[in-house]
């Protein structure tokens, strides 16, 4: 090996992005094509500085956007190695195309997704509407909820992803600025265990195997697109999560730190329950401890893989509670939110009687604050005394003005 | 050092191995297969090939044949430069790394576009290639119209031609703008080798086509491309046509080295 191992304290006081890129060393990626933009851009800085420092070896390719960074990727997976890059918000919004082109490619890339919210207008603050975008491009998607998880899920991805039977792109999704830059303690794996639990990268219909010429990315019309698609979501549907669950239980065994496709806080009893993403189960957590102080049987769900969406596991830890609320932080602009209707459709068919109710929060980086979620949750106990959804189905959280209510 | 293969005539060129099969749905007289051909035919390097959407991705590649005996690409429309450049980014990393599966042979990085993926969709994409000095070779299969969408206007359609949307008729002697110098762009961009070829000169074209694989860089091909469907002739008047373009300087043959 020409290049340098790093030594690591057990525990380094990492910001989000700076642990994404220790994790995109450790993996040791072979080509990261990228393209800045606030706020994931340390993430590539912080590899190509890993590069010029000599302590991992591969290609840097800084283009000319992100639409052409994906496309690099789509480009060296196909060539045949481990492939990575980040973005955030507009860079997502334009390299939209090239993500179904990828995933429809079977092309195993990890793009670290720094959640921020999408013009216009212009913000570069931390809010879901990136990740929700792309959620049926055929990616498969994971949420961090802090610079811990997003070190970590890197690992995880990579290891889902790049697995012969998956073949699949993944995301790791983490808030823009609320984990992306603020610094935490990070608990370290060692440079030769991180890389032993992703593996050598094993190519697979390699382009640079130049014995076995390859054709990738072809035509297909009414004949066998649809043939093509519905295998994708198969696998998704099929092969990928019980994949996710081992790499998880291999996971723990390495770090001792324990995943789950649905993260439960308190939800053994629970009468009312939070459902969310990002930094803001962390939030719900503190606030439902609190409120059982009080009296309330409070719990959290917090997502932790969105696609494939864990819609049995869902079904399952909803199952007993009295009252719901889906968190959508992204604008639904003319529906329920992208949460409130999945969980709807999880438990639909169920016998659960939960009252579910929608609230929309955070666009822009507003904060969530504790304040709000004990509200929240004096709501859903109202619901849960009450027997009905005692509001209107769709509640916005912490915009100016006039309560904002709809459904 | 790109492996130049030696040549005696048109014959012996035209049937020589062929990595790019004749079974393929390009219309009877497209240049385009013309063009692919003698590229192929003039190296015996290994080569990664891309195709930008277009005739001649739709044409070659459709699941589940293929008519490449070459590992090829189709991303999209724009971005067919940048997934050889890609791929080239792979190659350097592996060879770095030591896992190339064959490390004593050096392939060569070649994308073809049509003149709408290249001046166009596609500009940005392969400015950006050629300013970061991919060692890869962009060829563009020029027809100065979208033929594969049905015959609309590029900004490599020249002045005076009859698009679908900018027509001839009553009032109008149909475009009105001069045809894109992308050669000239391209040159500006301080590459090795940027070149003008057309496939009935293939002496030249040949010549060409080696020298640009023979060089360390970004390399830059304009290959004239007479369309049979959009410009309106006789299937077996394609060679005809294109020495009316070539003899009369329409379409000039040269070459900016350095």
């Amino acid at each position: 090996m020409a290049f340098d191992k790093m030594e690591l304290r057990d525990i380094e006081v990492w910001d989000g992005n700076f642990a994404a890129a220790q994790a995109l060393r450790q993996c040791q990626i072979d080509v990261v094509a990228a393209y800045p933009i606030t706020p994931s851009t340390p993430i590539v800085e912080g590899y190509a500085k890993f590069l010029a420092d000599g302590y991992v070896e591969g290609e840097f390719v800084m283009v000319e956007s992100e639409h052409a960074a994906m496309s690099g990727c789509i480009g060296a997976a196909a060539a045949g190695g481990r492939v990575a890059t980040a973005t955030s918000s507009q860079g997502l919004a334009l390299m939209s195309e090239t993500l179904y082109q990828a995933s429809g490619m079977r092309l195993p890339i990890v793009l670290n997704l720094v959640n921020r919210a999408l013009a216009a207008p212009l913000n570069v603050n931390g809010d879901h509407s990136d990740m929700y975008m792309v959620r049926d491009s055929g990616w498969i998607q994971f949420d961090a909820y802090n610079p811990q998880e997003a070190y970590d899920l890197n690992f995880i991805a990579f290891k889902v992803a790049e697995d012969h039977d998956v073949r699949l792109p993944a995301i790791v999704n983490q808030d823009g600025f609320m984990t992306s830059h603020t610094a935490q303690g990070v608990k370290t794996l060692t440079d030769d265990a991180a890389y032993n639990f992703v593996g050598e990268f094993k190519p697979m219909n390699d382009m640079l195997d130049l014995d076995h010429p390859v054709t990738h990315g072809v035509q297909t019309e009414e004949d066998w697109h649809f043939e093509h698609k519905a295998r994708q979501h198969r696998d998704l549907m099929v092969t990928v999560m019980p994949k996710i669950q081992a790499a998880f239980d291999e996971f723990e065994k390495l770090s001792g730190r324990k995943y789950n496709i649905v993260e439960e806080y308190d939800m053994d009893d629970a009468d009312v329950a939070v459902v969310c993403m990002g930094t803001s189960v962390e939030t719900a957590r503190e606030v439902a401890t609190e409120m059982r102080a009080q009296g309330i049987k409070a719990g959290v769900v917090g997502i932790r893989v969105l696609r494939p969406f864990p819609f049995m596991e869902i079904a399952e830890a909803l199952k007993d509670v009295k009252a719901i609320a889906a968190l959508d932080r992204s604008s639904p602009n003319g529906a329920a939110g992208m949460l409130f209707n999945e969980i709807a459709g999880a438990l639909f068919n169920t016998d659960t009687k939960a009252l579910l109710s929608g609230y929309v929060y955070g666009l822009g980086g507003r904060d969530l604050t504790k304040a709000h979620l004990r509200d929240l949750y004096k709501e859903l106990q109202a619901n849960a005394d009450a027997g009905k959804v005692t509001t209107q189905l769709q509640q916005f959280i912490g915009v100016r003005g006039p309560k904002l209510a709809f459904l | 050092m790109s492996e130049i293969k030696k040549i005696k005539n048109l014959k012996e060129f035209s049937t020589s191995a062929d990595r790019f099969e004749g079974a393929n749905l390009l219309c009877p007289g497209c240049a385009h297969s013309i063009i692919v051909r003698e590229v192929l035919n003039a190296t015996n390097d290994d080569l990664i090939l891309s195709a930008s959407t277009g005739c001649l991705e739709v044409c070659t590649a459709v699941y589940p044949y293929t008519s490449w005996d070459a590992s090829w690409i189709h991303i999209g429309f724009e971005n067919g430069s940048t997934a050889v450049a890609g791929a080239e980014a792979m190659y350097k990393a592996l060879k770095t790394k030591g896992r190339l599966k064959q490390p004593d042979r050096e392939p060569k990085f070649v994308s073809f576009a049509g003149d709408g993926a290249s001046y166009d969709i596609g500009f940005q994409w392969i400015s950006g290639c050629m300013e970061r000095g991919h060692n890869m070779m962009h060829i563009v299969l020029d027809n100065e119209v979208y033929a594969n969408t049905g015959g609309q206007r590029s900004s490599s359609t020249p002045i005076g031609s009859s698009a679908t949307t900018s027509p001839a008729g009553r009032i109008s002697y149909g475009e009105k703008k001069n045809k894109k110098d992308m050669i000239s762009i391209m040159a500006a961009h301080q590459i090795p080798y940027a070149a003008q070829v057309a496939p009935n000169k293939w002496k030249d074209m040949v010549k060409k086509i080696q020298h640009g694989l023979a060089v360390e860089g970004p390399v830059f091909i304009n290959a004239m491309s007479a369309c049979t469907t959009e410009w309106k002739f006789d299937p077996k008047d394609t060679m005809s046509i294109s020495d009316l373009a070539t003899d009369s300087l329409v379409f000039p043959l040269y070459e900016i080295i350095d």
